[in-house]
């Protein structure tokens, strides 16, 4: 038999139990609509999340000391690890030894609350350079000036802070000019930051930014960075950059081995990359469970099937009889089930379309957020075929048992 | 001439829980080409068995069957489907129509099977469909005919392939007298074109349309004698 008479066959069979044909693909169709779902929105997350850090920068470079983290119970090592000095900043800044190196800026985090007058706040306190920290993001103080340069070389004790911060602690009274206390010393308040909420890894608002030389040596009491920035001349510049930086601080540090090194660079492209991985492994794990309702799903197609087989005996002797060979008669239940389910997969992938664009629209809407509406081609071109594979791994018991009927059986059955 | 149906000393034994039924305990007899055969006798005698033979749905336990000079060992299984797709015709008690298929493309199916194109597939069953008298029942499905309609879709079906021969099987087993005398008509009148027939009968008078009776006994042959008077009513086409 030509294969479109075969398939014209299987088609008319399914369109004969449409109720029947419906309710059996419904599994199918759930499962479907799931993965197109998880991955479109999968998809979505992951434009918005690089949107946010690209907005960051990509020639910007992060050092720090100990080991990568490989596990959760490595991160201890990062927090106080002093292999980051002053004398390393000193030997990166010279330009024979990373001649593409724009601005370096070390950094420390404060533990710790700050308090006026009785009101007390507990934000994220850095040690950093506020000008740069404010040019790489883009934000400028609403009132007051960034600390300079000048006053990280003197260890000034002044802060910015951020809205929220100031709210806490002063409400809507002024807080320009004023001092607030940190450890039990007086800070000064220079500058304060607009409201902005989440930039990147940090909430702007709840900030606390004050030279890094100050936190070391007034609050800290250490020598060593737990960050240092790093910006190279350009995002093209990175790649060899690193590599700079790799191999001044190993000089450094009398390291020989790259296995040693007692600090690590990450790049934005590293996070990219890390991000990537986290939703890809989240996507993948999610399909995972949808496969189980797949499995269940192309049980009931083959039940279905098998149910189907037994009712047309008499079609299948007949058929046998006008000159169908078995591989017709496999072919035809074959098809019938595979087109079964791709149909499922078809309507899947619309209705999983669909409660994507909605889902994205709500997102837009209501959160503000700059999601991106994306269903991956790699979405549909999976699900039909999974859809697909279900139909033949499920519909070929059902199929060889109608092929293996006795012609004579099948006519004789009632 | 040879023979088109040659059966010699055929055996039939079915074994079911270790019980065996003998069907057929030897049976000889000679189709020529062109003959109108009526096999008759009561139920259970083994006439069906026969037949499944003869279509080449069953093997012979014992003895030899020829068609056309083939006997069903020498193929194998989708060789099989098509000598029955080529070489025979069968029309059925219970007609065994596609309920929900239209009457066209029940005609088409041996058509479909021997893999002719769609066009020449319409051609063939339209020419076959106003030999039996139902051209204006195309679209039809089996469930809007009468009985003896449907058996006329069955027999355009069995022809449409122009088989060596036809067999059926107790074709007005279900219909009532008229309709059952319109469907031995037109095997009269197939006879006449050349057809060679080969039918299924426990009823006497429709076994009388037929040039030669055999009957079947016990699985064995109790008479084979020639008809020398068939039925033959002037044919009312339509």
């Amino acid at each position: 038999m030509r294969f479109r008479d075969t398939l014209k066959t299987s088609l008319t069979g399914l369109k004969t139990n449409k109720m029947q044909s419906a309710l059996t693909i419904l599994g199918i169709v759930i499962s479907i609509a799931a993965i197109i779902m998880i991955m479109s929105i999968g998809a979505g997350a992951q434009d918005l999340i690089l949107q946010e850090i690209s907005g960051f920068g990509s020639d910007i470079i992060v050092i720090r000391p100990g080991k990568e983290p490989k596990g959760p119970s490595d991160i201890g090592d990062t927090l106080f690890s002093d292999s980051l000095t002053k004398k390393d900043i000193e030997a990166l800044k010279k330009k024979s030894n990373v001649p593409e190196l724009e601005h370096i800026v070390p950094g420390v985090l404060v533990p710790g609350s700050v308090s006026y007058e009785g009101e007390t706040y507990r934000p994220t306190i850095f040690g950093y350079d506020a000008e740069f920290i404010g040019s790489a993001l883009n934000i400028y103080p609403e009132e007051g000036q960034y600390f300079t340069e000048q006053d990280i070389e003197m260890n000034a004790k002044v802060v910015v802070i951020g809205s929220k911060v100031k709210e806490e602690l002063f409400g809507s009274a002024e807080a320009l000019g004023e001092y607030i206390k940190i450890k039990g010393k007086n800070f000064k308040v220079v500058a304060i930051l607009p409201q902005k909420g989440q930039v990147s890894f940090f909430n702007v608002d709840e900030v606390v930014l004050l030279p890094y030389t100050t936190a070391q040596s007034q609050l800290l009491g250490i020598d060593y960075f737990q960050e240092v920035l790093v910006i190279a001349t350009s995002p093209e510049a990175v790649e060899k950059t690193v590599r700079d930086i790799e191999l001044t601080l190993r000089e450094m540090h009398n390291i020989t081995d790259p296995e040693d090194d007692d600090f690590y660079v990450l790049t934005m492209e590293g996070t990219v990359q890390q991000i990537k991985n986290i939703l890809q492994s989240l996507t993948i794990l999610l399909s995972s469970v949808v496969a189980i309702a797949l499995v269940v799903g192309g049980i009931g197609v083959m039940n279905i099937m098998l149910v189907s087989v037994t009712e047309r005996t008499h079609e299948i002797g007949l058929r046998k009889a006008v000159g169908a060979t078995n591989q017709d008669i496999l072919l035809q239940f074959l098809l019938e089930s595979v087109s079964l389910t791709v149909i499922g997969g078809a309507v899947g992938i619309i209705i999983g379309g669909s409660l994507s664009m909605i889902v994205t629209i709500v997102l837009q809407k209501f959160f503000a957020l700059n999601w991106i509406f994306t269903i991956p081609l790699i979405s549909i071109i999976l699900g039909l075929s999974v859809a697909a594979a279900v139909g033949v791994v499920f519909g070929l018991y059902p199929a060889r048992k109608a092929s293996q009927k006795s012609p004579i059986e099948a006519l004789r059955f009632e | 001439m040879r023979p088109i149906i040659e059966v010699k000393n055929v055996k039939k034994t079915y074994f079911n829980d270790e019980v065996e039924t003998h069907a057929l305990r030897g049976v000889s007899f000679d189709v020529k080409q062109g003959e109108f055969v009526a096999i008759m006798g009561p139920s259970g005698s083994g006439k069906s068995t026969l037949l499944h033979i003869l279509g080449f749905l069953d093997h012979p336990t014992k003895g030899k069957y020829r068609l056309d000079g083939k006997s069903i060992d020498q193929f194998d299984e989708p060789e099989l489907a098509w000598v029955r797709n080529q070489k025979i015709g069968f029309v059925f008690q219970m007609f065994n129509l596609l309920n929900r298929t239209t009457v066209i493309d029940n005609v088409k199916l041996p058509l479909a099977y021997a893999g002719i194109k769609n066009g020449e597939q319409d051609e063939l069953a339209k020419i076959a469909l106003e030999k039996v008298g139902l051209s204006h029942r195309l679209d039809h499905t089996p469930s809007q005919l009468s009985g003896g309609e449907q058996q006329r879709v069955a027999i355009a079906r069995a022809l449409i392939n122009e088989p060596s021969v036809i067999f059926a099987d107790e074709p007005t087993g279900n219909l009532d007298t008229k309709s059952g005398n319109q469907i031995m008509d037109i095997f009269s009148r197939l006879h006449d074109e050349g057809h060679t027939i080969v039918l299924i009968t426990h009823e006497p008078y429709i076994a009388r349309f037929a040039q030669r009776i055999i009957n079947i006994k016990d699985g064995l042959i109790a008479s084979n004698k020639t008809n020398h008077k068939p039925i033959k009513k002037p044919i009312s086409r339509r």
